[in-house]
């Protein structure tokens, strides 16, 4: 069966965002001040497993080798 | 004695490292492209500096991921030296020949400058001709340099001494001013723990001459040597 699977990365509570201070310092600039800010990363992925449960375990095995990097990441998998 | 300087896609510090290994340092060098695999037996493996994948998804993650780096993997167990410089770091702490990462530098702009270092461990197989301490200058070229690791793995890298070098200021002062791009505890140069594998950010290929301001670095490839000709060829098996 064909599953939608969106994973979402996402840097560890505490760690250092640069790239989010600096667009929530150029939100501020336009006359938007914001309290927090924090960016992540989407990956839309359609593949083929026996059942939603195997799509999931395939998905959290590719983040595991591939897509996030355990020193600094957290992800988090939906299927449709 | 035989190096060999491993070229992906994307690579563009080969050519300075192969020049500097083969004609300043005079030591047998082949450049190898990553889909011939480790074809012939190695005493040390240098992953070079560039923009393997074009940094796709995070910087060194997808060159870690191929076949030739588990050759290299193997390479490392078996005692062979290797030594990352700065997109070969970041490869190496990819493919975790190495602990932490190398990471978005804290202020997200890419630096290319001199540095200066300072040498911790003055025993490994690539910091041997330096003495502790020594503070040598050095220039870094990268926008993802910032090592982090967690409080743990710094504990461990502190009192196994496998911190290479630190960013420190001209006196040798490990200072917040003096780290560039925010790594932790000023950290650039990471061991691995048999010591036969270093990670650094900054580029010894470009210190190796006087014609390029400073010399500085080409004691890493000579310490390299030295150890292989006082340890014994420790070459790779395939």
């Amino acid at each position: 069966m064909k599953y939608n699977v969106t994973i979402t990365i996402g840097l560890k509570e505490g760690m250092l965002n640069p790239e989010a201070r600096a667009i929530q310092h150029a939100l501020a600039n336009l006359g938007f001040p914001t309290e927090d800010l924090s960016t992540a990363r989407l990956f839309r992925i359609t593949l083929d497993a026996p059942h939603a449960a195997a799509a999931k375990r395939e998905a959290g095995q590719m983040c595991e080798r591939l897509l996030a990097n355990p020193v600094i990441h957290h992800y988090t998998i939906e299927v449709e | 004695m035989r190096f060999a300087v491993v070229q992906f896609g994307g690579s563009n510090c080969d050519r300075d490292t192969y020049h500097v290994l083969a004609d300043v340092c005079g030591v047998d060098t082949d450049l190898v492209w990553y889909k011939d695999g480790l074809a012939r037996p190695y005493d040390a493996v240098v992953l070079p500096g560039g923009f393997s994948y074009g940094d796709y998804l995070r910087a060194g993650a997808i060159a870690a991921r191929t076949p030739i780096m588990a050759e290299l993997i193997r390479h490392a167990k078996s005692g062979g030296l290797v030594l990352g410089i700065c997109n070969g770091a970041q490869i190496g702490s990819e493919a975790g020949l190495v602990p932490g990462t190398f990471t978005l530098n804290a202020y997200p702009k890419f630096i290319s400058r001199h540095v200066h270092l300072r040498v911790e461990n003055a025993t490994s197989p690539f910091t041997a001709f330096y003495r502790e301490g020594e503070v040598i200058r050095v220039p870094i070229a990268h926008k993802e340099g910032r090592y982090v690791a967690p409080g743990e793995v710094l504990a461990r890298l502190n009192r196994e001494g496998r911190v290479a070098f630190r960013f420190c200021d001209e006196q040798g002062n490990v200072t917040p001013e003096s780290n560039p791009n925010g790594s932790a505890e000023n950290i650039t140069g990471v061991l691995s723990e048999a010591g036969n594998v270093l990670a650094m950010m900054p580029h010894p290929e470009r210190a190796s001459e006087s014609a390029l301001g400073s010399e500085d670095g080409v004691k890493i490839f000579n310490s390299m040597m030295a150890y292989i000709e006082e340890h014994g060829r420790r070459r790779a098996m395939h």
